[in-house]
C-alpha cells in the first residue's frame, strides 16, 4: 500500500481527538466555575473553586496544546509527504502526554497541586510533558528535513516548537532555592515564561494558517515574501522581550517596564498591517467560503483585530493600572484563546478530518453564529465587570471585597448565560468533529495507518484561484 | 528574503534573549525579599492548597477572592488567623495546622514587606508609563 507520497498521520488525529475530549472537559467545568461566580459557595465542600479553576484552564489549554501540536504535524507531514513512520515514537508520545494529562486532572479532582498559576499540578508532571513535546520537536524536523529555502510557516513551527521547551523549562527555574526564594525574582520568571509560552504555541497556530492558505491556494506566495517574515521576526521579538506587561505593577526593576512597553508598541505595525490589509483580506476570503471550516478563519481575523486592540490598549503602563487584577484581564486571555486560538484550530480540524466531504453538507450556520454572538456578550460583560472592579481599586477601596462582587454580580449572570450558549455553539461544531474523526482513524488505520492525500492536484480546483492575496 | 538575512536576525533575537535572561536572573528586583525556612514552607502551602486559584498577589492569579499583597496591613494577626482557620462563605477550610498558619502568615508577612499593590500608588507619565512618588 506504501507510496512514497504518504506519511503516517494516526498520530496527528489520536492528537487532535484527546484535544477535543479536552476542550469538553474544559467547558464544563468553565461553566461550573461560572456558576460558583453566580452562587457564592456553591458547591464550596465537593469541588471547589481552586479545583474547578485549573480543571477549566488545563483542560482547554491541553486542547489548544494537543490540537496545536496535532494539525502541525499533519500539515508538516502532508506537506513534505515524507514516507517516514512514526509509529514507536508516536505511541510512546501519545502514551506520554496521556499519563500526564491524565495524570494532571486527577491531581485537581483530589486537592493535590504543588504548582502554579497555568500548571498548579505537582511539578513531577512536567517531565513526561516535556519528553512528550522533545519527541514532538523530533517528529516534526523529521518531516522538514531542513531549512534551506523555507517558507515562513516552517519557521513559525520551528521556532514555536523548540521555544516552547525553554520557556517550559524556565517556569520551573522556582524549583532552584535561589529563585524559590526570591518572591519578586521568582514572580518576574514565573511571568516571562507565562507570556512567551502563549507566543510559542501561537507561532503553531500561526504558521498553520499560513500553510492552510497557501494550501487551498498554490497562487499564494505570500508565506515566501519578505513582508511575511518582516512580520514572523517581529512577532518572534515580542515572544522575546514583550512579556513584561503582565507585571508592569511589581516592583520590579524599572527598566524591565520600559522595554516591555516599548516592544509592546511594536504590535502597533502589526495592527496598521491588519488594518491596511483587511479590504482587500475580506473580498479574497469571499473565495474560500465553500471550503469546510473557512467561517472559522474568518471569524478569527475579527477576533484578532478586537484583542489586539485590548491587547495593545492593556500593555500601555498607564491603562494597565486600571486593568489589571481585574476581568479585563480574563476578557484578553479568554478573547484570545477562544477567539483567535480555537477559531483557527477548528478551521484546521474541518480541513483535516471532513476534507472535501463537509463541502457538500449544509453548514450549520445557525450554531456558528450562536458561537459568535454569544462570544461576543461573554467577551464584553467581563470587560464591564473588569471596569466596574477597576473603578472600586482606585475610587472605592474602602468599600469591602465582598460588597463590590455583589455589585458585580448582573455582568457575572450575564457572563455565566452567555458562557451556556457559548458552549451549545461550539458543542454543536466540535461534536460533529469527534464523531467524524473516529471514522477518519478507522480509515487511515486500515490503509495500515498510512495517510493518503498530499495536496493531489484534483485537491486544489475546488476553490477559485485567488491571485489578490492579502499582503501581496 | 535570502537565508542568510533570515539567520542573522534570527541568532541576534537570540543572543539578546539569552543576555536579557540571563541578566535578570543574576539581578534580583531592588526592594527583593528573601524568604526563611518558616516563610518558604508558607509558600509550598500556597502553592500546594492552590490559594492563587482565588486570590492573587500583585494583581496576578485567580479573581474570585481578595488580593492578599498586602493583606496584613488591613487585619490584625487574629482575623487573618480566623481567615486560615475556618475559611468563609466561600473559601473553603483547609485544615491548616497551627504551624501551616504561622507560616503561611510569615510568608503574608514577607509579601507585604515587598511592596504595595494598590494601584493608587502610580503617577501616569506624559507618555503612557507609570512611576511611583
Ligand atoms: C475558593 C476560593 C478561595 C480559595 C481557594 C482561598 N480563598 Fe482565601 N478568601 C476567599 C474569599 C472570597 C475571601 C474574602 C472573604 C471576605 O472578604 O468576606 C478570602 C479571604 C482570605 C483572607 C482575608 C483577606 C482579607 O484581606 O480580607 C486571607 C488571609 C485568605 N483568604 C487566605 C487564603 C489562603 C492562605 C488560601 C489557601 C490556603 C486561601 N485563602 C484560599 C476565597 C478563597
Ligand atoms: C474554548 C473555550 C474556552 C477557553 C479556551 C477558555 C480559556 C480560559 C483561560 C485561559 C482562563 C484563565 C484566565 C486568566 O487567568 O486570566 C479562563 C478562566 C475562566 N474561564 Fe474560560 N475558557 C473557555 C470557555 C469558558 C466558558 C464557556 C466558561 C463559562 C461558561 C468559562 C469560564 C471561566 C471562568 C469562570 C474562569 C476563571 C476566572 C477567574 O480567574 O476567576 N470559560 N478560561
Amino acid at each position: 500500500m506504501e507510496t512514497s507520497k504518504q506519511t503516517d498521520s494516526l498520530l496527528p488525529v489520536r492528537l487532535m481527538q484527546t484535544a477535543m475530549i479536552l476542550l469538553i472537559t474544559g467547558l464544563l467545568f468553565g461553566f461550573v466555575g461560572s456558576l460558583q461566580y453566580v452562587l457564592p459557595g456553591w458547591l464550596k465542600n465537593q469541588l471547589s473553586f481552586e479545583r474547578v479553576r485549573p480543571m477549566h484552564v488545563s483542560s482547554v489549554l491541553f486542547w489548544i496544546i494537543l490540537a496545536a501540536m496535532g494539525t502541525t504535524l499533519y500539515y508538516a507531514g502532508e506537506r513534505s509527504g515524507s514516507s517516514f513512520k512514526v509509529r514507536l515514537a508516536g505511541k510512546i508520545m501519545q502514551a506520554l502526554l496521556l499519563v500526564s494529562v491524565a495524570g494532571i486532572l486527577l491531581s485537581y479532582l483530589t486537592g493535590n497541586f504543588g504548582g502554579r498559576e497555568y500548571w498548579e499540578y505537582p511539578p513531577l508532571l512536567s517531565i513526561p510533558i516535556a519528553l512528550a513535546w522533545v519527541l514532538f520537536v523530533w517528529i516534526f524536523i523529521k518531516h522538514i528535513r531542513n531549512l534551506r529555502q523555507q517558507p515562513v510557516y516552517v519557521w513559525m513551527w520551528l521556532t514555536g516548537a523548540l521555544f516552547f521547551l525553554v520557556t517550559f523549562s524556565e517556569s520551573y527555574l522556582y524549583l532552584i532555592p535561589y529563585f524559590r526564594e526570591r518572591v519578586l525574582l521568582d514572580m518576574s520568571i514565573q511571568w516571562k515564561s507565562n507570556g512567551s509560552i502563549v507566543g510559542c504555541w501561537n507561532l503553531l497556530i500561526y504558521g498553520c494558517s499560513f500553510y492552510y492558505m497557501e494550501k487551498h491556494d498554490p497562487s499564494h506566495t505570500y508565506s515566501r515574501s519578505w513582508l511575511a517574515f518582516a512580520m514572523y521576526f517581529l512577532g518572534l521579538f515580542n515572544l522575546m522581550f514583550n512579556w513584561g506587561h503582565h507585571i508592569y505593577t511589581l516592583p520590579t526593576h524599572t527598566y524591565v517596564r520600559l522595554i516591555s512597553y516599548a516592544v509592546s508598541m511594536t504590535e502597533l505595525i502589526i495592527l496598521a498591517r491588519i488594518i491596511h490589509g483587511w479590504k482587500k483580506s475580506m473580498q479574497s476570503s469571499k473565495l474560500f467560503v465553500s471550503l469546510p471550516g473557512y467561517r472559522f478563519m474568518l471569524a478569527s481575523e475579527y477576533w484578532i483585530l478586537l484583542n489586539l486592540l485590548l491587547a495593545i490598549a492593556m500593555s500601555v503602563p498607564a491603562i494597565n493600572i486600571y486593568t489589571h487584577g481585574t476581568h479585563i484581564t480574563v476578557a484578553h486571555a479568554m478573547g484570545s484563546t477562544i477567539g483567535i486560538n480555537s477559531m483557527l484550530l477548528l478551521a484546521f480540524l474541518h480541513d483535516i478530518i471532513w476534507g472535501k466531504e463537509r463541502k457538500n453538507r449544509p453548514w450549520p450556520v445557525k450554531s456558528f453564529w450562536l458561537l459568535q454572538v454569544s462570544l461576543l456578550v461573554f467577551w464584553l460583560a467581563l470587560i464591564a465587570a473588569g471596569i466596574r472592579k477597576g473603578y472600586w481599586q482606585f475610587h472605592e477601596p474602602q468599600i469591602p471585597f465582598q460588597k463590590m462582587m455583589l455589585g458585580l454580580r448582573p455582568y457575572f449572570i450575564v457572563f455565566m448565560l452567555s458562557g451556556c450558549t457559548l458552549i451549545i455553539g461550539l458543542m454543536a461544531s466540535v461534536w460533529p468533529l469527534l464523531i467524524r474523526s473516529v471514522k477518519r482513524a478507522r480509515e487511515i488505520k486500515n490503509k495500515s495507518s498510512l495517510y493518503v492525500e498530499h495536496l493531489p492536484d484534483e485537491y486544489h480546483p475546488i476553490v477559485p484561484v485567488r491571485r489578490d492575496v492579502a499582503g501581496k | 528574503m535570502p537565508d542568510r538575512f533570515k539567520w542573522t536576525i534570527f541568532m541576534t533575537l537570540l543572543l539578546s534573549f539569552s543576555l536579557y535572561s540571563a541578566h535578570l536572573y543574576i539581578t534580583p528586583p531592588p526592594n527583593e525579599q528573601e524568604l526563611d525556612g518558616v516563610a518558604l514552607q508558607g509558600k509550598n502551602i500556597w502553592q500546594k492548597k492552590n490559594c492563587q486559584s482565588c486570590h492573587q498577589f500583585y494583581g496576578l492569579g485567580g479573581y474570585l477572592g481578595p488580593d492578599l499583597t498586602n493583606t496584613v496591613r488591613r487585619r490584625t494577626p487574629e482575623q487573618t488567623r480566623a481567615f486560615l482557620k475556618h475559611g468563609t462563605d466561600i473559601m473553603p477550610d483547609f485544615r491548616l495546622t497551627e504551624d501551616e498558619i504561622q507560616a503561611v502568615q510569615a510568608f503574608l508577612q514577607a509579601m507585604d514587606a515587598s511592596g504595595t499593590a494598590d494601584p493608587n500608588r502610580f503617577n501616569p507619565t506624559w507618555y503612557g508609563n507609570i512611576k511611583t512618588d
